[in-house]
Order: C-alpha cells, then sequence, then structure tokens
C-alpha cells in the first residue's frame, strides 16, 4: 500500500517534542521520519552525535521506545550486543514476539570513527537497520570536516583560506562500501522525498539481515543556510545529482528518482555559505571539478542501475 | 564427591563459563587470552551451551557488544588480554557507570610498548579506577572459582558492577594443573537466574540507556558507583562463604598464609603468590617467621582488613608486577601505605618485578625477606627485583 | 535546579531514564523569535508541514491540520516554508498581540469547523 500521510499521522510520535535539537535541525526531521515507518516493538542504538545529545538530556529523553547510547564509534556494536541478546533470550524461551533494531549514526560516526564497527556488524549478519543521517561533518563539535564533508566546503578544521580553498577531497562512497558487504539492502535518500526515504526504511525494517539507509541531512549551521530551507536545499542535492536517491537489493542498483533537469551544481553550491569562497572567479576551475565529479558519480551509477545518462541542464 | 581435571588456566576459565552457560559471549582474540574463547567457541560449536557468541571485529566492539547485550537484559562474559583490554578502555567506563554486570576475564599480559606478550599486570592495573570489581586468581583452580563468583557478585542488586577476574598470563593460562569442578547443576543452580534492573529489550517499560549527563547529576551517578563498590565488600565475603560451603573451599579478600606469627610478610597478587609461598616454607624450614598475603580482591580494595592482618609484623614488602611511572613505585604499594596512615607505623618496602614476563623465583622472594629482615627497605622509591643494571 | 533535584540515593542507577518521551515535559517554545500561525481557508490538509516538521509540533486531529504545539514549536519556519498553498504565515512573537489566533495558532477567520473556538 502506498504510504500516504493521513495515515502515518495517526501512529503514535515515537520521538517527543521537547528535544533540544536546533530549530529548523534536518537531522531531527530525518530521525522523525525514519520513526513513522516502525511498526511493533522497536529498539534504537545511537552513536555519540547531535541527535544523540539533543534527544537525551538528563533527566530528559525524547525516547518513547527503548534507547541506548553507547559511545561514538560503536553504534552497530552495540546494536549487535542488544540484537543478539534478542536472539539468545528468545531461544530459551526467555522473551516472545519480534523485535526491530535501528541503530543511527551522524557521518562522523559512521563513514569515520564507527566504520569498523558498522563493517564488522554487516558483515556477521545482524538482523538490524543502520540509518547514517548526513549532514557531511561533525556538527555536533561545532563543524569540522569529515570523509564525508562535499569538496571545497569550509568547516572549522577545513576552513576557506587565502590559498586553500576548503575541503581538498572528495567525500568516500559509504553507500558503495556498505554494498560491497553484500548486505541484502543498501538505499540511499532525502528527507525531502519522504515517500522514497519512509518507504525504505519500511522495506529495510522488513527484510531479514543487515540493512543500510544512507540519509542526507541539512545542518543550516554547518552549511550556512536558513533553517527555514532545510527541506530546499537536500532537495537541491538530490536534483544536481549530488545525492542521488537509489538503492541496492541483493545486489541490484535501481535508481529510484531520476531529475527531470539535471541541475548544474552550481545551484546547490551559490545557496550555501560553506561554498560562498567558491564563486569567487578565480575558483572556477574548482567549480568544474566538483561538477566532472558528480558528472562522472552521476554516470557510474547509472551504468549500474541500467539507466540513460542525463546531460546538465544549463 | 569431587571431580577432578587436569586444566589450564584458560580452559578452566572456559569450563567455567560453559557452566555458566550466559546468554551473550563477544570475544576476539589475542594471546594469551585466545586459547580461552576458542575453548569456549567449541562448547557452543557442540551444543552444550546455550549462549550465543558474537565474533567481533575488534576488542572495542566486543565491549561494546557486551554493553549493548547486557543492557537488554542478557548474562554477558568475555574475555581479552593487554592491548585488547586497552581497546575496550574507553567502554570499560561505560559497562561500569551503566551498572552493567559483565563479567570479563583477563589474562594479564604486558602493555605495548614495546609489545611483549607475556605477564605482567600493566593490563587490569591501567583500569583499576574504572569502576569494575577486580579479582586476582593464583591458580587453574582460583580461575575457575572467581569466575563463578563473580556472576553471583556481578549481579547482586546492590552491586550492578562489572567484575574483571585475572589470570597471569602463560603464567597460569597455559599451564595445567588439578581443577576440582563442580558438577553442571551445582554451577547453574548457584549463580541463578538473571533478573535484569532496566532489561532494554522490555518494550512495555521503555528506558534511555546512556544520557547527556552533565553537571546536575553526572556526580550523584559517580556517587552511586562508589557507594555500590563499597557495597560489594559484603557481597564479595557472603559469595565467597557460600561458594566455599558448597566447593569446600571458601573466599575472602585476601588468603593468608603463615602470617600469625610472621615478623615479616610479603604482600602479592596472582601467580606469584604461589612463588611466595614456597619460598616461606622453605624459610620457615630454617625458623624464619615469614608469611605471604595473597592479595585477591584489589578492587573494591580492602583497606581496613589488609592493615588489621599486617598489623603484627615488623615490616612489610609489596610485590607490584606492574610500573605505576610515579617515580614512587607501583601501584599496589601506593594503596597499601595510603590503607596504612595513620594507622599503624609498619614499614612498607616497595618492589616492581616480573615486567614482560620476567621470571620470578622463590630464592628472589627470599632476598626479599632477608631485606626487610636487615632494615635494607625501599620506602621511598621502588626497587626493581630481577632487573639488569 | 541542584538545590530542588533529586539526590544520589533517589535516582535511578546507571544514568538510566526509566520515564520515556518526558521530554515532553520540557518546553522548547520559549526558544520561539516568530510563531507560525494557520488560514484553515487556503489549508488543503496535505501533512507537509507534519512530515517536514523538527519538533512534532503540527497538531493533526482526524487527518486534519489542527494547528501548533506552541509549548515545543522552535519557530523554524520549516512549515510556513513547505506549504504548497501558503496556508501558514510565521508571525514574530513581539507582534503576536495583534493577530487574531486561537490556542493553537488558527487564525479567527478560518472557518470553525475544524478548531475548538465553536
Amino acid at each position: 500500500m502506498a504510504l500516504n500521510l493521513k495515515e502515518l499521522s495517526k501512529k503514535p510520535e515515537l520521538l517527543s517534542p521537547g528535544h533540544r535539537a536546533c530549530a529548523g535541525c534536518g537531522s531531527v526531521i530525518a530521525i522523525r521520519q525514519a520513526l513513522m515507518a516502525v511498526e511493533g516493538p522497536v529498539v534504537v542504538g545511537f552513536a555519540t552525535g547531535c541527535m544523540e545529545v539533543s534527544t537525551t538530556i538528563y533527566p530528559y529523553t525524547s525516547w518513547r521506545i527503548p534507547y541506548i547510547h553507547d559511545a561514538f564509534e560503536n553504534a552497530a556494536a552495540t546494536i549487535s550486543g542488544v540484537e543478539t541478546a534478542f536472539r539468545s533470550l528468545k531461544k530459551q524461551g526467555k522473551i516472545k514476539g519480534d523485535m526491530k533494531f535501528i541503530a543511527f549514526g551522524g557521518d562522523g560516526g559512521t563513514y569515520d570513527i564507527g566504520l569498523q564497527s558498522l563493517s564488522g556488524a554487516l558483515e556477521r549478519g545482524h538482523d538490524f537497520l543502520y540509518i547514517c543521517y548526513n549532514n557531511g561533518a561533525y556538527m555536533n563539535t561545532g563543524i569540522q570536516r569529515s570523509s564525508a564533508t562535499p569538496f571545497c566546503a569550509a568547516t572549522t578544521t577545513s576552513p576557506a583560506g587565502e590559498v586553500v580553498p576548503g575541503k581538498a577531497q572528495f567525500p568516500k562512497d559509504l553507500t558503495a562500501i556498505v554494498a560491497a558487504h553484500h548486505v541484502p539492502y543498501a538505499a540511499q535518500a532525502s528527507p525531502h522525498n519522504w515517500r522514497d526515504y519512509i518507504g525504505k526504511v519500511k522495506k529495510a525494517l522488513a527484510i531479514e539481515g543487515p540493512t543500510f539507509i544512507n540519509v542526507i541531512a541539512s545542518c543550516f549551521r554547518g552549511w550556512r543556510t536558513e533553517p527555514t530551507t532545510s527541506i530546499d536545499i537536500v532537495k537541491m542535492a538530490v536534483e544536481t545529482c549530488f545525492w542521488p536517491l537509489y538503492e541496492v537489493e541483493n545486489g541490484e542498483y535501481k535508481l529510484n528518482y531520476k531529475p527531470k533537469e539535471k541541475l548544474p551544481i552550481e545551484e546547490w553550491i551559490k545557496v550555501q555559505g560553506r561554498f560562498k569562497h567558491l564563486l569567487d572567479e578565480k575558483y572556477k576551475p574548482l567549480r568544474e571539478e566538483f561538477q566532472a565529479n558528480v558528472d562522472q558519480e552521476w554516470a557510474a551509477l547509472l551504468e549500474k542501475t541500467g539507466d540513460q545518462v542525463q546531460k546538465v541542464a544549463v | 564427591m569431587t571431580n577432578m581435571r587436569a586444566l589450564t588456566g584458560n580452559e578452566a576459565g572456559a569450563y567455567a563459563i560453559k557452566q555458566i552457560d550466559p546468554d551473550v559471549v563477544p570475544a576476539y582474540p589475542i594471546t594469551p587470552q585466545t586459547e580461552l574463547m576458542q575453548t569456549f567457541a567449541q562448547y557452543v560449536a557442540d551444543g552444550v551451551v546455550q549462549t550465543e557468541m558474537i565474533l567481533v571485529e575488534s576488542e572495542h566492539s566486543a565491549m561494546s557488544a557486551a554493553v549493548g547485550a547486557s543492557a537488554a537484559g542478557a548474562r554477558v562474559m568475555s574475555a581479552t588480554s593487554a592491548n585488547g583490554l586497552a581497546l575496550m578502555w574507553e567502554i570499560v567506563y561505560i559497562a561500569s557507570s551503566s551498572r552493567l554486570p559483565i563479567v570479563l576475564a583477563v589474562v594479564n599480559r604486558a602493555l605495548s610498548g614495546p609489545i611483549n606478550i607475556h605477564c605482567d599486570h600493566a593490563d587490569s592495573m591501567g583500569c583499576r579506577d574504572a569502576g569494575w570489581i577486580q579479582i586476582y586468581g593464583e591458580n587453574p583452580q582460583e580461575v575457575y572459582d572467581n569466575m563463578i563468583q563473580a556472576v553471583r557478585i556481578a549481579e547482586n542488586k546492590n552491586v550492578l558492577l562489572p567484575v574483571m577476574t585475572t589470570h597471569d598470563g602463560f603464567i597460569i593460562s597455559h599451564t595445567v594443573e588439578r581443577v576440582d569442578v563442580l558438577e553442571d547443576d551445582q554451577v547453574k543452580k548457584f549463580v541463578g537466574q538473571y533478573s535484569p534492573r532496566y532489561p532494554l529489550l522490555d518494550t512495555a517499560h521503555p528506558v534511555t540507556y546512556g544520557p547527556l549527563d552533565l553537571q546536575d547529576y553526572y556526580f550523584e551517578h559517580k556517587k552511586q558507583q562508589a557507594e555500590a563498590m563499597k557495597d560489594a565488600k559484603k557481597v564479595i565475603l557472603e559469595v565467597g562463604a557460600e561458594y566455599g560451603k558448597l566447593s569446600g573451599r571458601s573466599y575472602g579478600f585476601f588468603d593468608e598464609y603463615q602470617t600469625e606469627d610472621a615478623e615479616y610478610i610479603v604482600i602479592a597478587l596472582g601467580s606469584t603468590a604461589g612463588t611466595a609461598k614456597a619460598a616461606v616454607d622453605e624459610m620457615r624450614e630454617r625458623g624464619q617467621k615469614v608469611g605471604v598475603i595473597k592479595l585477591r580482591v584489589f578492587r573494591p580494595f580492602p583497606a581496613p582488613e589488609l592493615v588489621k592482618a599486617i598489623s603484627g609484623a615488623k615490616a612489610v614488602a609489596v610485590l607490584d608486577r606492574s610500573e605505576g611511572f610515579n617515580a614512587v613505585a607501583g601501584p599496589v604499594f601506593s594503596e597499601v601505605r595510603s590503607a596504612l596512615y595513620r594507622k599503624s607505623d609498619i614499614p612498607v618496602s616497595a618492589y616492581v618485578y616480573g615486567l614482560g614476563g620476567r621470571d620470578i623465583t622463590p630464592e628472589m622472594i627470599s632476598g626479599v625477606f632477608a631485606d626487610l629482615k636487615s632494615g635494607r627497605l625501599h620506602e621511598e622509591e621502588a626497587f626493581h627485583l630481577g632487573l639488569r643494571e | 535546579m541542584s538545590d530542588q533535584a533529586p539526590g544520589w540515593k533517589d535516582l535511578p542507577i546507571g544514568g538510566v531514564i526509566d520515564h520515556a518521551g518526558n521530554s515532553f515535559e520540557y518546553e522548547t517554545g520559549d526558544w520561539r523569535a516568530a510563531r507560525p500561525t494557520l488560514d484553515k481557508n487556503k489549508c488543503i490538509d496535505c501533512l507537509q508541514c507534519w512530515v517536514f516538521c523538527p519538533d512534532g509540533s503540527i497538531l493533526v486531529e482526524d487527518e486534519k491540520m489542527a494547528g501548533f504545539d506552541y509549548q515545543h514549536c522552535k519557530g523554524c519556519g520549516i512549515c510556513a516554508h513547505t506549504c504548497p498553498v501558503d496556508a501558514i504565515e510565521m508571525i514574530s512573537e513581539e507582534k503576536v498581540g495583534e493577530v487574531e489566533i486561537d490556542e493553537w495558532g488558527v487564525k479567527k477567520s478560518s472557518p470553525p469547523e475544524k478548531g475548538d473556538q465553536g
């Protein structure tokens, strides 16, 4: 059955208001939407990060479901323990019914410090969904670069200066790394396309075994945008093909959204303060390099999904 | 009825875990612990336990999975050594502060660097202040006995702290000795069912583990941990006595050997206590009034009890198998001398020995006694026993 | 806060919070510099505002947009910005008195059928 908001709105809100995420936080939208997909008992594990901090400031918790935060780099290992405990106790008849397990981590806790823990848990084949809410930097500690930070983005540890134009590297392709574990399901999503995203979470939760969703999440503080545009800005990441929506199901790639007109990356760059320096004429070659990288990644993806390559609309 | 087996320290540990039959065991190999977990893995493979193992990709993940499983409501055990424990470090503190009664066998090995696979106590001593109960075993029999008691101590509702049981790498882990084991059902009955305080899997009563705990409450939670460590003292003695009734082997905070009339006492942990007993036997034959205290429980530290036990002696030597790097002495010495402050003016002499598996012999310990008797005391700075100048 | 808060003997151990969702008691509404208001005449109950609200502060009753939870709404303005029919207007907190809205932020000019204004 197709998802519709009227039906979803009748379900209990699993994340209580009163959390202390910034007004207009894109990550908490991604968390909230993921929870809209949940049916039945679920346990959530969290890596240290913005969402962990802002939803559980003692003595308050926003979680209406069981929740565990252990440390920064080990959300996947921790949920492995929870899930294994469930299997053990169920096998012994000490617990009944079914249960789902979701681990959340930001890009710092997933692409960087938590990658080993994630890889281990994926390889072992635990029955859990890992959702990386990817805002492209260590926002919780004050906008430091991560391996998910876009090319040339200015962060506090990759600032744009007189001679260095922000981050020197392109982000690693974590979704591909996860897919290389041959897990049954890995996908990329964006909260602006809630139907696609919530549908993916539902799908992932229904699959037995390790599943993964990499969801782009805006951070107006780190991206230097307006809080009101938190949804627009991730939509544009998809329209420029910086953040394609696709899924890998049992090794088969499927494109979930193809922009009618593939927008130039400049359209996304120019509305974010973190790329402000790039608009300088002297950095035209860098903008071209950025565009070339997007085009190359997009073409490579289309080759895997069997879709046609689109030219950038100019 | 005795049920005697020839087991290495690691096999004795694995046998204890088999009989305890925990719900979850995360494990990662490291010398000299490896044999313990691979012995246990065979029990799992043979279907003689219900345990689910998690064969993680690092010790950090082993302790992380242990935290997740224990919070979920499972009985959890694991084992490690040296660098493995060091890699767990961050989560070792989270386990204790989350009040999760995990039992971890630490097969003592020197910490890198330089890398060394042999015994010293730098690994477990390094996390002596991590909020874990620490019980040091002397021989394979104690490895077995301590692990069974550890489950009861950790899970006691007045304690709810994780427990490390340690044994010396290679010296005990790989040495075959006679081990008197209990019947499976005796162990099962002794450890009982685990009833977790806040099981995460109780979805009808959702709880939040690991919140951000700032200035207003963190301090109170630390006080709770400190109090639990105090309460653990009573529980350790109760469990040790009850285990004695079951097995014929009672346990306390420490073991006193020939100390009643001893003028000179050596305090040591682990297998060295056995070496020291041999030295004492030999010296007693020559009419020397010497004795040994084998300190079994290092956390909580049994300060008043230890002071009482040594107060009749003329001098005491503390043998530390780890360096304190504090320009004074090792951690056991610091604790013992601190315990004596304003209680007794008995001199305490500091020794550091056996680092990286360097041998210690009964003759060397006889030499320590000779030092004590002749007043060659090392009160300001530890003497490094068995070191080449 | 520390003076009234429970002492160590009265707190659950391990830092566990055993009151699920109790952050509801924590009102983030006072962060707000501007508040969303709803024109029911324009609203098509598409619930885009609900699905994009970071704070779960869009009230939905019987599949219909019913207003805002001002105790928690932080005033980010995403709802107003994403509304496809411009039914939500942000009003500065300083000027709230100048607009006739009910306690859920529904403009009084809206038809009465959905609100509590009877």
